[in-house]
């Protein structure tokens, strides 16, 4: 079955695509950049760097500009997913959809309108074992956001590695967080992973943060030979 | 050991993900051991020290397990409890020699119990989240437990410790495997 993954660069939808492509073939990765830095939607950190992420994994992208508005984006998803199924020929979309029933019924209701498969393999799946396999399995996770109490400006572009996940362990459980940013408290961005072709190096970024609120900006960055 | 069944169209599919291991998640949460097993397989399947069965959910568009209701003939003679969730609740039901009929839901939806008594169902009302295209037509063999605005939610046989629920339990509503293992499975969780 082709898939296309509806494709943000973070790590939920890069562990997805890992998922599909284990099952199925993922015939493309489809990008909505969002205009709105607040998207309901759409992760909105770096994602200019998706395509680089693209050629990375050697999987073409649909990249597709949304303004961001509550429910208006919900028409431009269906108008990128229908023009992935005309150029890439795809029967059905992956998200990487882990607790949010938000997010999940809207694109089940798309693809049920346009007659296509939907699977969402993170779906409540056990976090903490979840992120231990990122690490393990050798995913290159690193913050590109932080948007909660208690994360200082030494987590903007920290990778998510054993000793940072033991502090996302003990913020869990002091501060009712979730381990997997699913609660918007974090964002991410992937520069590696086993099934990476070739990999993203940093060249240049910069931090802007106050009040548990920072983003981590890559300005430059490249695709280099693993 | 309880016994997870897979409905989804190809054994190892991209929905066992989906809608079998959240499923087993749980059922290990409440301390018990599980295997999956495809719809498909039933038969050769080792079924030995097997204290519940639970047949879980499929994507939307997955549907076939429907067209090949001859590999569910088996439930009307379980020895243990079965319960079905969504796909499973509609293979429940044709195994008994009811019916399903389009009737979509995609998202949360307002549950209300219809009886009292049941040791499962046991809140007046609850949020719960649907994903199915069909809906369930059960025979006079059920006692129709909880329905929503669109169609039936849950399920009991009168007489067989056989149950059904249309929406996703993983999704809001853990009690209801939770209190499916409590109530109808025995205690032996080192089986």
């Amino acid at each position: 079955m082709k898939l296309g993954v509806l494709f943000s660069g973070g790590k939920d939808s890069v562990y997805a695509t890992y998922l599909a492509m284990q099952k199925e073939e993922v015939s493309c990765l489809i990008s909505l950049v969002s205009e709105n830095c607040e998207s309901y939607m759409f992760h909105t950190p770096n994602i200019h760097l998706t395509s680089l992420q693209a050629e990375a994994m050697g999987i073409p992208i649909l990249e597709y500009t949304t303004k961001g508005i509550e429910e208006e984006e919900l028409e431009d998803l269906k108008q990128a997913i229908s023009l992935a199924v005309e150029q890439y020929d795809i029967e059905g979309i992956v998200t990487g959809a882990v607790l949010s029933v938000y997010q999940a019924s809207r694109i089940q209701k798309i693809c049920d309108a346009l007659s296509l498969w939907c699977y969402n393999p993170l779906w409540h799946i056990d976090q903490d074992r979840y992120m231990q396999s990122l690490i393990d399995e050798g995913f290159e996770v690193i913050i590109s956001g932080v948007f909660s109490a208690p994360f200082d400006e030494t987590w903007l572009g920290r990778r998510i590695d054993n000793e940072a996940l033991r502090l996302l362990r003990l913020y869990a459980a002091k501060y009712s967080i979730t381990l997997t940013g699913e609660g918007g408290e974090l964002e991410t961005l992937v520069t590696d992973a086993p099934f990476f072709k070739k990999k993203i190096v940093v060249l240049t970024s910069e931090s802007v943060y106050a009040n548990y609120n920072g983003r981590y900006h890559i300005q430059t960055a490249e695709v280099r030979d693993k | 050991m309880i016994l997870l069944v897979d409905l989804c169209y190809r054994p190892g599919s991209l929905g066992e993900a989906e809608f079998v291991r959240p499923i087993a998640d749980i059922v290990q949460a409440c301390g018990y051991r599980s295997e999956i097993c495809h719809f498909t397989e039933w038969e050769r399947v080792n079924k030995d020290g097997t204290e519940a069965v639970i047949l879980c959910g499929t994507p939307l568009k997955d549907n076939l397990f429907a067209e090949m209701t001859e590999c569910f003939a088996w439930i009307r003679e379980s020895p243990v409890p079965v319960l079905g969730i969504c796909a499973g609740m509609q293979a429940v039901v044709l195994a008994y020699g009811g019916s399903i009929e389009e009737n979509p839901e995609i998202g949360m939806i307002t549950v209300r119990c219809r009886v009292s008594g049941d040791p499962i169902f046991r809140d007046n009302e609850w949020t719960a989240y649907g994903l199915h295209r069909f809906g369930t037509v059960p025979g006079n063999e059920f006692i129709v437990l909880a329905e929503s605005d669109a169609c039936i939610q849950a399920v009991r046989h009168h007489t067989d410790p056989v149950y059904g629920v249309q929406f996703h339990p993983e999704v809001r509503n853990t009690w209801v495997v939770e209190r499916f293992l409590s109530t109808l499975v025995s205690h032996d969780k080192t089986r």
